[in-house]
């Protein structure tokens, strides 16, 4: 397996010599760079067999620069054979990406979907619009500095939301989200171990 | 006639029967409710279960699930309910000819459930106006029978004649009360 990757990536680099070896705990990974992105992956297709996208998603790194890294997952249907294309996005404020959208068909919805959350934009994409919250969302919630609960915001119905008196608001965390730390015995790591009696009337009792 | 329950005795009445408006009304409407399946998700499965011949919602007078909200006056929100999501679940509502009721099925739709999230609408009654919540995730179907058998009990208690007089000098509905509207958490 280890072998076949590394005849892979030397294949790979012999035709594009931009591309470099990406830390990887399954299969291979390769960074691109994103001006590189579109001539690679036509090869990838045309050349090396790659000929299904499973996966466009995104990492936002947070504090570090590049922020925004999109990832690509590619499938050989001949070699059986996974591979993944990281490219980081030069802009960390305005992330951007070239779209696949017509070298594969099914880019098209994970690149509206990680647009959405994690607010890339993809050039020549035909019609990203939002795939997941509706159009007038101001923000992206995937994004590290989003938190969990959400931020409060009108309903995308004015006359729903004038109506009913309702908006959207910062979900009730109840102190979780409630997550077994997994390193110990289950009756002292798992949520029900700790006190979660306090909720948003009555406040987290503070050390 | 001083007692409030009104029995019938063919010796007296013959071929008429004396009661109260309220208690015909509430008869008539208990005894066919018909349900809009509003299903959004997995609690949608139990309703449709809690439809099929094994539980058999039919033999409590409800078995006729219209998909229009035109031909019903029962919406069952079975599921999630996200923000998104919202604006169709009170449109459908507000579509529902009066009298009208509202059952929150299961966890997410009675409070938002496990989905804490930016995404989902912390329970269906910021929206609209529910009379019976099932708790469970998703309920059984004996648990959805249970909440309709409740709503029934709740629909033969109401003053039907006093507020279809009510709704007549008026002119409109009554403002549907919601139970957590701009509720703060």
């Amino acid at each position: 397996m280890a072998e076949l990757a590394a005849t892979e990536l030397a294949l790979l680099q012999e035709r594009f010599d931009c591309l470099t070896e990406r830390e990887s705990a399954d299969h291979l990974a390769v960074n691109c760079p994103a001006a590189k992105l579109v001539e690679f992956c036509t090869a990838l297709r045309d050349n090396f067999g790659y000929d299904m996208l499973v996966d466009v998603t995104a990492v936002d790194w947070d504090a570090q620069s590049p922020r925004f890294t999109g990832i690509y997952h590619f499938l050989s249907l001949s070699k059986h054979e996974y591979l993944r294309v990281a490219v980081d996005c030069a802009d960390d404020i305005n992330p951007t990406l070239p779209s696949l959208c017509d070298l594969y068909a099914a880019a098209n919805w994970h690149e509206r979907e990680t647009y959405d959350l994690m607010g890339i934009r993809y050039e020549g994409h035909p019609d990203l619009r939002r795939i997941l919250m509706w159009d007038a969302y101001p923000y992206h919630p995937l994004r590290k500095d989003f938190p969990l609960a959400g931020i409060e915001t009108p309903l995308p119905a004015a006359d729903v939301a004038a109506q009913t008196g309702a908006s959207v608001l910062p979900a009730p965390m109840m102190g979780g989200p409630f997550v077994s730390s997994g390193d110990g015995p289950m009756s002292q790591t798992e949520p029900r171990a700790r006190d979660e009696s306090w909720t948003e009337k009555k406040e987290k009792p503070t050390d | 006639m001083n007692q409030q329950t009104v029995a019938y005795d063919s010796k007296v009445e013959g071929e008429v029967i004396v009661t109260q408006a309220d208690a015909v009304i509430n008869w008539i409407r208990k005894h066919s409710v018909w349900p809009m399946p509003m299903g959004l998700a997995c609690c949608a499965i139990e309703l449709m279960a809690a439809g099929g011949s094994r539980f058999d919602m039919s033999r409590f007078g409800m078995e006729v699930m219209r998909f229009s909200p035109r031909q019903a006056d029962c919406m069952i929100v079975a599921g999630t309910v996200t923000y998104k999501m919202a604006e169709v679940v009170r449109r459908i509502y507000e579509q529902m000819a009066e009298p009208k009721w509202v059952v929150a099925m299961g966890a997410c739709a009675s409070t938002g459930g496990m989905y804490r999230s930016y995404a989902t609408l912390q329970g269906v009654d910021r929206i609209v106006p529910v009379d019976v919540y099932v708790s469970g995730c998703p309920p059984r179907p004996e648990a959805l029978l249970d909440a309709m058998i409740k709503l029934q009990d709740k629909i033969g208690r109401e003053s039907a004649f006093k507020n279809l007089t009510a709704r007549k000098a008026s002119g409109a509905a009554p403002a549907p009360e919601m139970a957590g509207a701009g509720k703060v958490s």
